[in-house]
């Protein structure tokens, strides 16, 4: 079991301290709806870039990456490659200009000002349905991992409540924190928090990966060792040509496309959660920096938040051995019991234990299921001694909050301006709208927290995620670029084509399946036309259909109904600065690309 | 906002630091609490990086404050 000791809980006592604190000390700042929804706009740029990362490395991240180290070995850091740096670049150059320009204070009203009332409305809907929902199966993962680590089982003991309720109460606790700071700072509250964990992640997990690299022998000896579990997980590139010889089972076509254009681009240029943090900037070079300086730490996370998956996976697994040793005359036989389920797993990754019947899992060919989610977490407790063991879990515990905070202040800005000021109550005063906000806040967070709840009787719950970021986000990219790059489109086409986009989406998802997976929830509710290698590939090509249908529904419908004004539309329209040219964008951007060439070079 | 984030950074850092430092300094020599740990005295190195880290960013978090009570006419 975990023994946490006073220090441990101190360190947990500092940051929950510093979390409300810093609620507190906005406070007497927080004036006007503005400075709620918005941070006031008044940022510098490196908070924004920083907390545009931060509201990124939320739970499914960083025990997500973490899991497709230990699962999929470097090919996971295409997310992080191929995906994320592309697009994080093209939003900085491109689009920022308009997001920020607009003046609009939501990528939802940003869509109504660029095309008309009713495809706003159906994208707010849908956007706010999906924060509330990944708030709430953030909550979930975190309180799964707190009872799964047993952090709190001591505390338990001690106090004499029984074990069944940790789950309940670190929901609770969770929420309650995030609640508390966003209430009182806002925004800018949930903002700083997120700057704040983005450097407690670092300090927590980077001498991991450190005595992780030096106790299996320097980056030689993970190669080797590695190697020895299964030799493809080592290269970033290798096989990737061909879907059968890649640990994934993608092909290139479906990573360039779907990773790279799609998903990656669909997740860093529309969604809402983190293009928040850029659009509180204070001004629009800022704004555009935000995305660039959020790129920098982006590409080393691959070595703090994958690397500790690799590790885990190279250590030798535990099993129960027995020392015989003699000491004056007397014969001590130590054992050191290995839990069955440690025994069947792979390295520290452990096997999946049955809830109902306690055996472990396995799968249709009789390998046991691996729980690679506890890969980062057993890695932890594999290295860390009390004192830095309590940082390591206070960092985990503060990203999960940073990643749920993103989505709570997302949802109430999209509900208070583009749900309650455009469709229920138009003229109200601001102090209205202000306390609309901390109710829509109040309520994320009760809906989210009742989402955790209902996770645990609805297992499926869980997997539905991935099908609703292909539903909102890969439609919408094809919306916002049609939008901010071609005159043409109109209202009538986007909102066409945004439905043409979901539509498709389900379509291919009714249609299709991943192999092992039973018809339902993963796919392959209408009939199988087709099976993917992993669930992975088919939410790639999931979001690729959306993406395509929603194109070209609208490009259609656009050629077909009356253009609108170009004078209409003069708030959309790119605004340059005059820099010296090493401090535009521009130049951030081709030394980030540069340097993330490079990486993929090393790592081939 | 009148409120520079590297303030409770560093209040986060400085703290965390020092009683990390301070646990090490304790505990150092105990081959049993440092055997996972390779024998490294992770405490007392990784809690004097944060703590100077920590503090570092209070100092600039406070400067900076001061400068920009100094503009908007003093604190609010």
């Amino acid at each position: 079991m975990l023994n946490l000791t006073l220090v441990d809980w101190l360190i947990l006592l500092i940051y929950c301290f510093v979390a409300v604190g810093i609620g507190f000390a906005l406070k007497p700042h927080l004036k006007t709806s503005s400075d709620f929804l918005l941070a006031g706009r008044a940022l510098p740029a490196w908070i924004c870039g920083l907390a545009f990362i931060g509201v990124n490395v939320g739970a499914p991240e960083v025990i997500g990456m973490g899991a497709s180290g230990a699962k999929y070995g470097l090919e996971a850091a295409h997310v992080y490659g191929i995906g994320a740096i592309p697009a994080m670049i093209f939003l900085g150059l491109f689009m920022m200009p308009y997001y920020y320009g607009s003046k609009a204070r939501s990528v939802p009203e940003f869509v109504g000002l660029r095309f008309d009332e009713k495809t706003r409305g159906l994208n707010a809907c849908l956007f706010a349905a999906m924060t509330v929902f990944s708030a709430g199966i953030s909550l979930y993962a975190v309180a799964r991992l707190i009872q799964g680590l047993h952090i709190f089982d001591a505390l338990f003991y001690a106090w004499g409540w029984p074990l069944e309720w940790i789950f309940g109460f670190s929901v609770l606790f969770m929420a309650a924190i995030v609640m508390v700071y966003i209430l009182l700072g806002g925004l800018a509250g949930a903002m700083y928090n997120q700057v704040v964990q983005f450097f407690l992640l670092v300090a927590g997990l980077l001498p991991l990966v450190l005595l992780g690299l030096k106790g299996g022998g320097g980056w030689n000896g993970l190669r080797t060792s590695v190697a020895a579990v299964d030799p493809s997980l080592m290269h970033e590139w290798k096989g990737v040509m061909h879907a059968g010889t890649n640990p994934m089972g993608i092909d290139i076509i479906g990573i360039g496309m779907g990773l790279g254009f799609v998903l990656g681009a669909g997740y860093w240029c529309t969604d809402f959660r983190v293009m928040q943090s850029a659009m509180a900037a204070k001004d629009m070079e800022s704004a555009r920096r935000a995305p660039l300086i959020a790129a920098i730490p982006r590409m080393f996370f691959p070595f703090l938040l994958i690397l500790p998956g690799l590790l885990a996976i190279a250590l030798p697994t535990p099993h129960t051995t027995t020392v015989v040793r003699e000491q004056n005359g007397i014969i001590y036989h130590e054992t050191n019991v290995a839990s069955k389920e440690a025994e069947a797993g792979k390295g520290l990754v452990p096997a999946k234990l049955d809830a109902m019947t306690g055996h472990v899992m396995l799968d249709a060919e009789g390998h046991p299921l691996l729980d690679y989610d506890l890969a980062t977490p057993k890695l932890l407790l594999h290295y860390f001694p009390t004192g830095l063991l309590g940082l390591g879990i206070t960092a985990l515990l503060a990203s999960f909050m940073g990643g749920m905070a993103g989505n709570v202040t997302a949802f109430n800005t999209v509900f208070t301006c583009d749900l309650y000021q455009a469709h229920i109550h138009k003229d109200a005063s601001d102090g209205h709208y202000l306390a609309v906000g901390r109710w829509a806040t109040v309520g994320c967070i009760l809906l989210s927290v009742a989402t955790a709840f209902a996770a645990v009787q609805f297992k499926s719950i869980l997997d539905t995620l991935q099908l609703a970021f292909a539903l909102v986000n890969a439609p919408l990219l094809a919306t916002v670029l049609l939008g901010m790059f071609w005159k043409r489109a109109t209202g009538h086409g986007a909102f066409a084509g945004l439905i043409a986009g979901i539509m498709g989406a389900l379509l291919h998802h009714g249609l299709t399946l991943p192999t092992a997976a039973h018809p339902g929830i993963h796919g392959g509710w209408i009939a199988i036309l087709h099976t993917y290698p992993s669930d992975m590939t088919q939410n790639f090509f999931t979001a690729i259909c959306a993406f395509s249908a929603n194109f070209i529904v609208t490009v259609v419908v656009s050629l077909c109904t009356k253009a609108r004004a170009e004078a209409e539309m003069l708030g959309l329209v790119r605004v340059r600065a005059h820099l010296v040219w090493w401090k535009r964008p521009e130049a951030l951007a081709v030394a980030i690309l540069v340097a993330a060439v490079a990486l993929n070079i090393f790592f081939y | 906002m009148k409120l520079d984030p590297r303030i409770p950074l560093g209040w986060m850092f400085t703290l965390c630091g020092l009683l990390l430092t301070f646990l090490g300094y304790s505990t150092s020599g105990n081959t049993e609490l440092y055997g996972r740990s390779l024998g490294i005295n992770v405490n007392l190195w990784w809690g004097l990086v944060l703590a100077i880290f920590g503090l570092s960013m209070l100092v600039a978090g406070y400067r900076a404050q001061k400068s920009l009570e100094k503009e908007s006419g003093g604190p609010r």
